[in-house]
């Protein structure tokens, strides 16, 4: 027990007196936060719910075209055909504070805006089924982008409700019970010294009186 | 600027490259962990990796290393043989962090 290490006096009573103030305010705010933080997250996890299936089927799919397109074309020219990419992607980031935690938000630019830009071969000598691949590609790739944020987004979130929550727990169950039981204690400690010094001073009283006037 | 990569086998990256993402193939998983080494080298361009399944099941350690910082993310997309659903398995982990438990299959 930690109360056998205070002094009872009555600055130390001040001082623990407006540590547990500062702990119960504290404990209220960051019970707030966790509160929003968590319903920020359900949002978040419901949307890397959808944007984690859509992207795997569509990816799936995706890789079933090139499957079949690479069964049609020999490899040779399959890789031939795709090994000087004429498109190509930048992506910046900014970030969304999202109760102080710092989530980034993507946003790309491809080098040009011809969408035809992503075939980077001659189409005499490949099939319709890589186009058809290639197609479907972009049209997850934009999904993929957003299931990268989302996903990022709901780990730094974990992270941060997680802190949060072990912080809230430390001063609900450990912190403010310790400082009000500490309180008690040097309340109680400092009644009873003033007790006695009460009853002591009556002994004293009536000792004084009895030399003075010779009472019995 | 920022970069977007892909690491998977061979024949999973060839379509990623043609939409202009960065590709590494990757015969096996030490390939695979010597490209993510690369990729997340200090200084580094690259924001987003894609990492094929197969693959980061292996690599579970070194991925798990940047989860906490907000750059690079790292995002493991299906193999050519279909999800694994490691994918979902991830955010399930992720809410049993936040929550302390796993809400999810409630549902």
């Amino acid at each position: 027990m930690a109360s056998t290490a205070i002094i009872p006096t009555r600055m130390v009573l001040n001082q623990l007196k407006n540590r547990l103030k500062t702990a119960r305010r504290g404990h209220k705010l960051l019970k707030d936060k966790r509160d929003e933080l968590m319903r920020q997250f359900m949002d978040v996890i419901k949307q890397n719910k959808e944007l984690r299936v859509k992207v795997e089927n569509g990816l799936t799919a995706a890789f079933g075209s090139l499957q079949v397109a690479s069964s049609i074309m020999s490899p040779e020219i399959l890789e031939q055909s795709l090994l000087y990419p004429r498109q190509s992607v930048e992506l910046d980031i900014r970030y969304r504070n999202i109760m102080s935690v710092d989530v980034p938000e993507y946003s790309f630019r491809t080098k040009s805006n011809d969408p035809s830009e992503i075939y980077p071969y001659g189409f005499a000598q490949t099939s319709g089924e890589l186009d058809d691949a290639l197609e479907q590609m972009a049209a997850v790739f934009e999904d993929m982008l957003k299931l990268a944020e989302v996903e990022k987004t709901m780990q730094l979130l974990a992270e941060e409700i997680e802190k949060t929550r072990r912080r809230v727990n430390a001063l609900e169950y450990s912190t403010i019970p310790e400082l009000e039981k500490n309180i008690k204690y040097i309340t109680m400690k400092l009644e009873e010294n003033e007790n006695s010094t009460k009853v002591r001073l009556m002994k004293v009283k009536d000792m004084v009186l009895q030399k003075a006037h010779n009472y019995s | 600027m920022y970069k977007i990569a892909v690491i998977g086998r061979p024949e999973t990256v060839i379509g990623f490259k043609a939409l202009g993402l960065e590709t590494f193939s990757a015969a096996d998983a030490a390939e695979a962990c010597e490209a993510l080494d690369f990729l997340t080298e200090e200084g580094s361009q690259y924001a987003i990796i894609y990492i094929e399944e197969s693959f980061a099941e292996k690599l579970c350690k070194n991925i798990e290393r940047y989860k906490d910082s907000p750059t690079p993310a790292i995002i493991v997309i299906p193999g050519r043989d279909g999800s694994t659903g490691m994918g979902l398995s991830a955010l399930n982990s992720a809410v049993e962090r936040a929550v302390g438990i796993n809400i999810l299959d409630k549902e």
